[in-house]
């Protein structure tokens, strides 16, 4: 941890400040720093820069905030930490580095988080993602016997070979946030680092939006338009990459899989907007993922014939 | 003689993972060194979270030379014959080979040497190998390298290799080799947090010594020890006890290097919650174990929990970590407890109809109407209360709707019971919606209350018939949907409670009940029989008693009440125990021999009763005569069910078959005697058939 910070900005004081320590200690591994995707997404794995970057064999190091919408955990805000809408750190590291697991832990520290007071661990914990066709092994790292992080080796994306492997970290950031903040209710999190007047908490600036948004997603989300939206996506995902490659279908360049796969994020989300209103049946439900993830992989398959998909 | 050591230096391995791999890496090396014709003394091997390690004693260090003769071409062969012989043999010429003479002619033999080469080197040979191909249940690629084809897979990312050979009493080399850009050498580390520095290793002693200065405990067995013997400690020492649970000891020593143990504590209004809950949330989740109180035998409130460090705070961090983790987990646990509390168990059946049990058969709903009135029918045969085996039946399956086993499967059928017990159901309707899972196996208890009999029985004959009538039978290994634990279950609720029931009438039953119509419905329940016959006899075998016995009495057909065949089995394998069983089954043996070859010789059978006119000697008419009165005595026992005293019946059969086949000629010559006395041969052997049938039985 900088000693030299304001105490309004230190991380175990300061939401943001616990966030600007994570950015500040990745840029200082190289990483770049982007901003949220400007779309809703359920995990920070479905950004682009994950998604796809971690397809190739061009390196690519980056790490960023991510809202993650996952419509089905809202709790109207009466859940200690259940939201529908919570921040995810994510950092994507291809090729991996051989001290992956050391940076990580370095992460940890410029946190707050001392390993020599604290129980850290390795427990296994395998990711898969079927609707991005993606798999990977890792851990889940326990601090104390609480998750904290997900550190995931990339085996397969869009049903494509990672070749290199990309590693990927994703930190749960308001429940890291409480266990240094010490406080057992998300939003009682100290958001900005002030006392008195100033000080701005977690539940000031979304508790009104988890009510809101849990209304939304489980009484009034307008299930028709959604179930014409998944429809679209899907369509516009498919004609994006259908006109996508240059000269005619030759299937040797593509010019356009981004944009096909802002749609194939768009179909995701849709679908976990309609299955939180409970309209989607079991059966039905499996179809729904197949039908995204073969999405996913025909923007793979677009993104590997792109230039920085590492096309020649 | 000098030593081998061997370490796998990596990311985290699965605790699950770490036991097998270490065998399998012993059992590896050493099966290859002995193929390599380097014997050793001795092997073993060890893993902790970070590093699989191997020590290998008494290896030779050189294989010992080979030779080999190799046959050439004929003396005066042509010489393109006598050049690929030389060539194939590496000798410079002819004068090298020795000439062999055998009865074909004069021959070239050519003598190879082959050295052996140093161990060292062999083990530089085998050893990549081994490591490229060994066999994790689930391997990764990693880092740059894995861009690239051929890349190495291992369980998580390998860091180092350590391979030292040599002597105990000089320094040891290093068996070099490289694995995907991995150089072996004598370098490893310590503690990940504790000692994390590099350390130089020579030999398996050293090695683990020195690791242990680096708080790491190699013996898996040494940390479970510690775990257990200080959790047992801490717990006692505050007048507690320690709910040991052996699954969990063998995770947690997977999990940790150096292990620490303490105890943490909960609220105790939790303890509202039940035991089994606590212990699945606090254990699953948390991997702790639970703590009980010796005076109440209930659970307290504490946990133990094990952590990878020495905390320079003494633990107090990590110790109120856990426990702000514990708390929210159980504070969840109680909720689903209570909501589980507000809704009646026979509530929740209509959403059974909604879940399809298997495609085939249809829904639960369906499948606990059909347990119901299986319940309904056997409940009269077990002594059970006909309206409460139905009741259980109908509520037996609630709880798995319920929030608690939603979360935690492994107390389904508990839940039941519990909730049953909140809505003031009766006891044994309480009892049955947990104890008709029972028993799950050989070793799990076996339920006496008739009402969990009757629904015992239900469900798990409602299971094998149901699929055997949509023939999805158990093959080989595979047996998705248990019916082999689920046969074994009905054996022992009938034997162990002492039940008479005829199982075809069982079966038939449940089948005319089934909405899927079976293919072959008339064989299904003799299949189903001989299900349970296989069974039987594994069991039979398990308990080291003599499984071919269920042939023996199978064999003689009609059979399908399950307690008498188990009776009669017993009752045989005592008989056969005996000099007189052991006689008798000689001499019917013989005598089905004989007649054997004879019906073959004379392409016909004996049956028929013998005719007493053409007896001449004394020795048939005492057979014939025996023969009668065992028939007749050992056929009322066996009426009697009194299966000893048919084998006692059976014992008098004993001397005069033993006399008939020492004085009498059974191959007369007058055709007409030989006839008879093949008859009555025939006749001890469906004698016998009184109690088994002795051909099946094996020597």
């Amino acid at each position: 941890m900088d000693a030299s910070l304001p105490a309004h900005m230190r991380p175990e004081r300061s939401f943001q400040g616990f966030i600007l320590a994570l950015q500040r200690f990745w840029a200082e591994q190289g990483c770049v720093i982007l901003q949220p995707y400007d779309m809703e997404m359920g995990a920070g794995t479905f950004h682009p820069a994950t998604t796809l970057r971690a397809l190739g064999p061009k390196p690519w190091n980056a790490a960023y905030v991510q809202p993650s919408r996952r419509p089905k955990d809202g709790r109207y805000g009466e859940n200690p930490n259940r939201m529908q809408h919570y921040y995810q750190f994510q950092v994507i590291m291809k090729p991996s580095p051989p001290n992956l697991q050391e940076l990580y832990l370095k992460s940890l520290a410029a946190i707050g988080i001392d390993s020599a007071v604290h129980d850290i661990r390795f427990v296994e914990d395998d990711w898969e993602s079927p609707t991005l066709g993606a798999w990977g092994l890792g851990w889940e790292c326990w601090c104390d016997g609480m998750e904290v992080s997900q550190f995931t080796y990339f085996q397969q994306v869009a049903g494509f070979e990672c070749a290199p492997v990309a590693g990927e970290l994703t930190y749960g950031l308001e429940r890291l946030a409480m266990y240094v903040q010490g406080v057992d209710r998300v939003y009682d999190l100290n958001f900005n680092g002030r006392d008195g007047d100033q000080k701005v908490t977690y539940g000031d600036v979304f508790l009104q939006a988890e009510q809101e948004y849990s209304r939304h997603n489980f009484e009034y989300a307008d299930t028709a338009m959604l179930f014409e939206q998944f429809k679209m996506a899907e369509a516009a995902c498919r004609k994006y990459l259908d006109a996508g490659w240059r000269d005619g279908g030759n299937k040797k360049q593509h010019l356009m899989a981004l944009p096909a796969y802002d749609q194939c994020i768009k179909a995701s989300h849709v679908f976990n907007l309609l299955d939180a209103r409970g309209v989607i049946s079991v059966t039905e439900r499996q179809s729904y993922i197949l039908r995204v993830r073969e999405l996913a992989k025909a923007c793979g398959e677009a993104w590997i014939h792109t230039e920085a998909g590492g096309a020649a | 003689m000098p030593e081998l050591l061997l370490e796998l230096f990596s990311e985290e391995i699965p605790a699950r993972m770490q036991a097998k791999a270490a065998d399998d890496l012993r059992r590896m090396v050493t099966d290859k060194l002995v193929a390599e014709g380097l014997v050793y003394e001795g092997a073993k091997a060890f893993a902790t979270p970070r590093r699989l390690a191997l020590t290998v004693h008494g290896i030779p260090a050189r294989q010992p030379d080979l030779k080999t003769e190799r046959r050439g071409p004929k003396v005066g062969a042509p010489d393109a014959a006598v050049q690929g012989f030389l060539k194939a043999t590496g000798l410079k010429s002819l004068d090298e080979a020795k000439i062999q003479r055998d009865p074909k002619g004069d021959f070239y033999i050519g003598l190879i040497e082959k050295p052996g080469r140093d161990a060292i080197d062999v083990l530089a040979e085998i050893l990549p190998v081994i490591i490229r191909t060994f066999p994790w249940p689930k391997s990764m690629r990693w880092g740059a390298r894995s861009g690239k084809p051929g890349s190495l897979n291992w369980v998580r990312p390998l860091h180092a290799i350590t391979a030292t050979f040599g002597l105990e009493t000089e320094e040891p080399d290093v068996v070099k080799f490289e694995v995907d850009g991995i150089e072996t050498g004598q370098t490893t580390y310590g503690h990940r947090f504790m000692a994390p520095g590099a350390i130089s290793v020579r030999r398996f002693e050293d090695y683990e010594a020195k690791l242990k200065a680096a708080k790491v405990i190699l013996d898996p067995q040494a940390r479970k020890d510690i775990i257990f013997a200080d959790a047992k400690e801490l717990t006692f020492a505050q007048g507690f006890e320690l709910v040991e649970d052996q699954g969990l000891l063998d995770e947690v020593s997977g999990l940790v290097e150096w292990p620490v143990v303490m105890m943490g504590t909960f609220e105790a209004e939790y303890l509202a919650i039940p035991d089994e809950v606590i212990r699945a949330t606090i254990r699953n989740n948390q991997k702790c174990f639970v703590v009980k109180d010796p005076k109440t035998g209930k659970l307290t409130n504490k946990f133990v929990l094990t952590a990878n460090i020495e905390a320079t705070d003494g633990g107090k961090v990590i110790v109120s970590g856990n426990e702000r983790v514990i708390r929210p987990r159980l504070s969840d646990a109680k909720f689903f407890y209570e909501t589980d509390l507000k809704t009646k168990l026979e509530d929740r059946l209509p959403k059974f109809e909604q879940i399809v049990f298997h495609e085939k058969l249809g829904t639960q709903a369906a499948r606990i109407n059909r347990i119901e009135r299986m319940a309904a029918e056997i409940a009269p045969l077990v002594g059970a209360d006909v309206a409460k085996a139905t009741r259980a039946a109908h509520l037996a399956k609630a709880d798995l709707l319920t929030e608690v086993v939603g979360e935690f499967p492994e107390v389904q059928g508990l839940m039941g019971r519990y909730y049953a017990k909140a809505q003031g159901e009766d006891d044994s309707v309480a009892a049955a919606c947990e104890d008709h899972y029972k028993p799950q196996g050989p070793a799990d208890r076996v339920p006496t209350d008739p009402v969990s009999v009757a629904v015992a029985l239900a469900d798990k004959i409602d299971t094998l018939v149901g699929f055997w009538a949509i023939d999805e039978k158990p093959t080989g290994s595979k047996d998705p949907y248990a019916l082999r634990r689920a046969a074994l279950g009905v054996i022992r609720l009938i034997a162990e409670n002492a039940l008479r029931l005829s199982l075809t009438k069982v079966a038939a039953s449940a089948l005319a009940g089934l909405s899927v119509k079976s293919a072959d419905a008339q064989k299904l329940p003799s299949d189903l029989l001989a299900f349970f016959a296989d069974r039987l006899k594994v069991q039979l075998r398990e308990q080291g008693a003599r499984h071919d016995l269920v042939d023996a009495v199978f064999a003689l057909g009609g059979q399908d009440d399950l307690l008498m065949i188990v009776r009669r089995v017993e009752a045989l394998g005592k008989f056969l125990d005996t000099d007189d069983g052991k006689n008798l089954l000689a001499g019917t043996k013989r005598a089905s021999n004989i007649l054997s070859i004879e019906e073959k010789k004379d392409k016909r059978s004996f049956d028929g009763a013998p005719d007493a006119a053409l007896y001449s000697l004394a020795e048939e008419k005492a057979l014939a005569k025996a023969i009668g009165e065992v028939k007749a005595e050992a056929s009322a026992a066996v009426a009697k069910e009194d299966f000893a005293a048919a084998m006692s019946a059976m014992a008098k059969l004993r001397p005069p078959v033993d006399a008939f086949f020492d004085k009498v000629r059974v191959n007369d010559d007058d055709p007409k005697v030989r006839e008879n006395r093949l008859k009555l041969l025939n006749e001890i052997r469906s004698a016998t058939r009184a109690v088994a049938d002795f051909s099946k039985i094996q020597d």
